[in-house]
């Protein structure tokens, strides 16, 4: 496995990049979008039904399946990056905006009266009070919805896009277990990148928890 | 082209034979059984005694760190090494079956596990108190207070089966999957799609009758979710759990 990593390092770290965009791309546009959505599904219970539902029935649908479905949807081919961009986000919206859902109904009353009684408008108690208390739980979706990305985003290797899941394809073809094992690994060391990010970006954002950490 | 598609669905005689619509759903669906079936028999019992003594937790930890493990690399892997083992159709299933197995283990056992240690502690006392053994409580107030969780368990493992038995096609056997794999060997997207949609509609259907089936068995007592106390502590639950992992 050493010898094929040394052979083909600067083609791994292209596919590798190309992986880290289209598995982190999604994970920020899916979080931007999630945090209105999950904020709106607290507004009212039929609200909630409709986001989360809707959504995690998004997350039923197999990703091959949600893959080739796209270009009847984005009008593309089903080789461009774009489907699987698309449904990545899908996917990470899913997860996502019933977490931040959640992490906003686990702030405290007493914290949000404090914050009203301080005159602090909804918009301002929104981004200055509620957000920065739900980072830790919205982080801890994020992770599991990075982790899951990565994983994911190999299986469009089965498609031709370009990513580091060709490695899994195209060794497993010639019967090359050292070039499958390289995207196997490949893989791993990326989600842990992922989830390694996460948490330093958590931890600037979170200063009250860095006396407390476990 | 939607409406390609959809004749294509429509068509009766891509439904028959032994390349049909109708037989590829039939292997999808008992590929799924079998696999979610096996995985239970394994992971339910072993989730529910670590719940319900507390000991082996690193297990949990272990079985959740496999689901990092891209899906398609672990298929790949197993089939190569049984490739040159076995002959035959056994060559191809046998490595599927195993995977799908492998996958469907982690969700099961964290749902066991979680669901029998999340057990209100006051229900547990009340029933030693009665004068319940240790197996009495697991059996009769443990597991019934579990089953939401070892439902939603089961939902997950059953999903991630159903999407992986698609991909599994790929390494030559039958399932839904194929309509996908052989659209794209030979340039029919019309196949394709048409294979998509229904690989799509079986997996929210068998999610359908799962969650109708978790209503009918999870006592009415358990199901109303009280808004704040309970969300609460499942959205704790959640930063902990992934921490953990």
């Amino acid at each position: 496995m050493f010898a094929f990593v040394q052979e083909h390092w600067s083609d791994i770290l292209s596919r590798g990049i190309e992986h880290a965009w289209l598995a982190g791309l999604p994970l920020l546009i899916g979080l931007l979008i999630s945090l209105p959505m999950g904020w709106l599904a607290r507004r009212a219970p039929w609200l909630r039904v409709v986001l989360v539902g809707g959504s995690s029935l998004l997350y039923t649908i197999p990703s091959l399946a949600l893959f080739v479905l796209m270009p009847l949807v984005v009008k593309t081919s089903i080789t461009a990056p774009i489907n699987v961009i698309v449904a990545m986000t899908i996917y990470t919206i899913a997860l996502l905006v019933r977490t931040v859902a959640d992490a906003l109904g686990a702030v405290s009353e007493e914290t949000t009266q404090a914050a009203i009684a301080m005159g602090y408008t909804p918009l301002r108690r929104f981004f200055g009070v509620e957000l920065p208390l739900a980072v830790p739980v919205i982080s801890a979706g994020l992770r599991v919805a990075a982790v899951s990305n990565v994983a994911i985003v190999s299986v469009a290797a089965l498609l031709g896009i370009r990513q580091l899941g060709f490695y899994l394809t195209d060794g497993y073809q010639t019967n090359y277990w050292a070039e499958v094992w390289t995207g196997v690994v490949a893989c791993l060391v990326l989600a842990l990148i992922f989830d390694v990010v996460i948490q330093l970006i958590t931890t600037v954002l979170t200063p009250w928890q860095r006396g407390r950490a476990a | 082209m939607i409406g390609q598609v959809w004749r294509w669905l429509l068509d009766g005689t891509n439904w028959q034979g032994g390349t049909g619509i109708t037989h590829r759903l039939v292997e999808h669906l008992q590929y799924t059984g079998e696999s979610v079936l096996i995985a239970a028999v394994i992971a339910l019992p072993i989730g529910a005694v670590i719940g319900h003594s507390g000991r082996g937790k690193w297990l949990i930890a272990v079985a959740n760190a496999f689901r990092a493990i891209p899906s398609l690399g672990l298929l790949f892997v197993v089939a190569m090494w049984f490739v040159s083992r076995l002959t035959g159709d056994a060559a191809y299933l046998v490595p599927t079956i195993i995977v799908l197995v492998i996958l469907a283990i982690p969700p099961l056992l964290a749902g066991a596990y979680s669901g029998v240690s999340e057990v209100d502690p006051a229900a547990r006392d009340a029933a030693f108190g009665m004068g319940m053994t240790g197996p009495q409580v697991l059996a009769r107030v443990e597991l019934p207070c579990a089953l939401p969780l070892i439902f939603s368990g089961l939902r997950s493992a059953t999903l991630q089966v159903i999407a992986t038995a698609t991909i599994a096609a790929a390494i030559s056997v039958g399932g839904l999957g194929r309509f996908l794999i052989d659209g794209l060997a030979n340039s029919d997207y019309i196949q394709m799609a048409g294979g998509a949609i229904l690989v799509a509609a079986l997996a929210l259907v068998v999610d359908g009758v799962l969650a109708a089936l978790q209503h009918l068995v999870v006592p009415g007592g358990l199901r109303s979710t009280g808004p704040s106390r309970r969300k609460r502590r499942t959205a704790a639950a959640a930063a902990q759990s992934a921490h953990a992992a």
